[in-house]
């Protein structure tokens, strides 16, 4: 058997390898831009679609990716790797998960190069795309746009996993042998989505964990995936403008609304179900905390505009309910403050249904000044056929906000303070008003008419 | 040659049958199908595109690819809307499988009839629960979404095991080894038949039934 590889099958191999890492890389990129993607499929091949999918071309990612490789392959001890990160319009990154194209010693001699390579990474390819869906930065970049933006980046040579976190995970995506070596295709994805900021409203950020730093300058060379409208040309540190920080609802909702008892705050409140988020828990716990540190500090009241808590004056908000935020926990939090309404103080929640409420609480008690988050990862709630647009007011935060509505204020009065014979002593005075206004009446019955 | 055979187990709620098998045999299928042949002259072929696209589910957390194939959509479709329908005729138990077969036909001499020869066999497990108030279902809703990522890896993890596949056709073998009756896209001849567990928890075979229907047809 020949060992060396006929020319055409090297320079066959060469193309091949070259092609199915920049269709690697618009795979990734693609899957972290935040939409769906749908390719058509086409019997008659054009005969540019390399590996017999539709896979579109970005340019600039093309332009990136054919950059980071400057005209080499990968081969052993040097892998494409395609970093996914994470930014907060705060500025706080964080690496997401870093996919590895990598080649090692292990020939595969026997097999033919322009047939059963070619279609292998084929199917390398498919696996790819549908395990780009399934890794945890996919619903992240899904959601991504009013407060974070995805970021990637394309460097070549050794792998670095640092920025990853304790207890990251792989998944292998899969392999492919080839004379020269076999392609391993992985993906090293964090598990801990916990930021360890402890940035307070107005403060500067800091007490990030130590990646930041590196991968602040990293980030440089980064560009964003979000849709065109919300991004700054690349260039720019991160790429990234701060996005200033909204109240969901819009200032619109300051106006004309009845001031009573937020609903949405009302929903978290609820003391006997066990929060489904690790946000519920913490608003719960504050909600106890609130009465007594708080300064009071009336709004108009909407079920949308909060006040931060153990903050002398309102900061921007973000509504947590109104949007899926997964590090919602750093998201400054505000309450109403209604001193008598039983929605908002509600009795003391039962005991402890999740270890996180417990801790939540006991860290507000004693933590006055900062807003120190203990480590959770949020769940949403999302509502099945409701879309995850960028309205405001999408089912999931319409059944939240409404869940519980306020009190009626007739139903509110206190009934054992009025008796009957109060009632019944007060109707002459209004029937004497009713026959006063008897032209007004009739007037209307009129229009009626 | 040994069939292989691969089972997979989810557990789900009843809204989320349909979604939960149209992930599984699209993910599977979109790596067992590929482009239209186009048999030149000379005994060499070119083969289609296949087109991707991202269908999110209604009622799980998740968002699975499949090919770009409005037809093979249709098929899948009725196939597991029978399966949901059985399921919800015998009783409140919900277990049942559904399974996806490559086969290869293999071309019989008068008078017996061409052997289907299966080379692989995905079988799906499902257990239907029922979940008692909106709080459930939104956890289940996460929790069917995360195990179907992991169902997900496993059948990439299978299938780059890179274990047989057909040979490549020849164009009067085609028919053999592929399904080519669709427009668009070519996936390996297969089948998809279900079971369904009674409460008994004896299996009302239809593969049973088959196979007798198959011995007598010889």
């Amino acid at each position: 058997m020949e060992s060396d590889l006929s020319p055409q099958d090297k320079k066959d191999l060469d193309k091949f390898i070259k092609f199915f890492a920049l269709k690697t890389v618009q795979v990734i990129v693609q899957a972290r831009l935040g939409e769906k993607i749908c390719t058509r499929s086409s019997s008659s091949p054009t005969g540019s679609d390399w590996f017999n999918l539709a896979i579109k071309d970005i340019p600039e990612v093309t332009h990136e990716a054919k950059k980071a490789l400057a005209g080499q392959l990968p081969g052993i001890g040097r892998s494409m790797c395609v970093e996914i990160s994470l930014k907060t319009s705060e500025g706080d990154s964080m690496e997401l998960e870093t996919w590895c194209l990598e080649m090692n010693e292990k020939c595969d001699k026997d097999i033919k190069v322009s047939y059963t390579v070619y279609n292998r990474l084929s199917l390398l390819l498919k696996s790819l795309l549908a395990i780009t869906r399934v890794t945890p930065a996919y619903k992240l970049s899904r959601k991504q746009g009013h407060d974070y933006v995805i970021l990637y980046r394309i460097y070549f040579g050794e792998v670095q996993l640092a920025g990853l976190g304790e207890g990251f995970q792989t998944v292998r995506v899969g392999i492919v042998g080839t004379p020269t070596g076999t392609i391993t295709l992985s993906c090293a994805y964090r598990t801990n989505l916990a930021f360890m900021s402890t940035r307070s409203p107005g403060e500067e950020e800091g007490g990030a964990f130590a990646g930041v730093e590196d991968s602040q300058e990293v980030c440089t060379t980064s560009f964003s995936t979000s849709p065109p409208s919300q991004m700054v040309a690349p260039g720019k540190e991160g790429g990234v403008p701060q996005v200033p920080m909204q109240p969901c609802h819009g200032a619109q909702a300051d106006h004309g609304h009845v001031s009573s008892c937020p609903t949405g705050d009302a929903t978290h409140h609820i003391p006997a179900t066990p929060p489904s988020s690790g946000e519920d828990a913490e608003a719960l716990s504050r909600s106890s905390e609130v009465k007594s540190t708080s300064p009071s500090d009336p709004l108009d009241a909407t079920f949308t505009r909060k006040v931060g808590a153990f903050v002398n004056k309102p900061t921007t908000q973000v509504t947590t309910a109104g949007l899926d935020l997964p590090f919602a926990a750093f998201a400054p939090r505000a309450y109403e403050l209604e001193e008598n309404d039983p929605m908002v103080h509600p009795p003391d929640s039962p005991a402890t249904s999740s270890p996180l409420q417990g801790s939540l609480h006991s860290q507000a008690s004693s933590d006055n000044g900062g807003q120190t988050q203990e480590d959770f990862v949020m769940v949403d709630f999302k509502p099945a056929f409701s879309k995850d647009d960028l309205l405001p007011m999408d089912l999931g935060t319409f059944y939240r906000e409404f869940q519980n509505p306020p009190q009626l204020a007739s139903l509110s009065i206190d009934v054992s303070t009025q008796s009957m014979a109060e009632d019944l002593d007060s109707l002459p005075e209004k029937l004497a008003i009713y026959e006063k206004n008897i032209d007004e009446f009739d007037a209307f019955v009129d229009t009626l008419q | 040659m040994n069939c292989r055979s691969e089972v997979l187990e989810v557990s789900v709620e009843g809204r989320q049958v349909d979604e939960a098998m149209l992930a599984l045999l699209h993910t599977i299928l979109l790596h067992r199908s590929t482009g239209k042949f186009h048999y030149k002259k000379e005994g060499t072929y070119s083969i289609g595109t296949v087109g991707t696209q991202d269908i999110d589910c209604d009622f799980i957390d998740f968002t699975f690819v499949r090919v770009s194939s409005d037809e093979l959509d249709r098929v899948i479709r009725k196939a597991v809307a029978e399966f949901k329908d059985a399921l919800n005729i015998t009783g409140s138990d919900g277990m049942g499988q559904i399974s996806l077969e490559f086969y290869q036909k293999k071309k019989s001499r008068w008078p017996f009839s061409d052997e289907c020869i299966p080379w692989e066999v995905w079988t799906i497990k499902v257990n239907v629960v029922n979940l008692a108030n909106e709080q459930e279902r939104q956890i289940c809703r996460e929790k069917v979404g995360e195990k179907l990522g992991e169902k997900v890896i496993n059948v990439v993890e299978v299938i780059n095991r890179h274990e047989y596949l057909p040979k490549m056709p020849t164009q009067s073998e085609v028919d053999n080894v592929f399904d080519t009756s669709l427009k668009d896209v070519q996936p390996y001849l297969y089948k998809i038949t279900y079971q369904i567990t009674d409460s008994l928890g004896t299996s009302v075979s239809t593969t049973m039934r088959r196979l007798i229907k198959d011995t007598l047809a010889l």
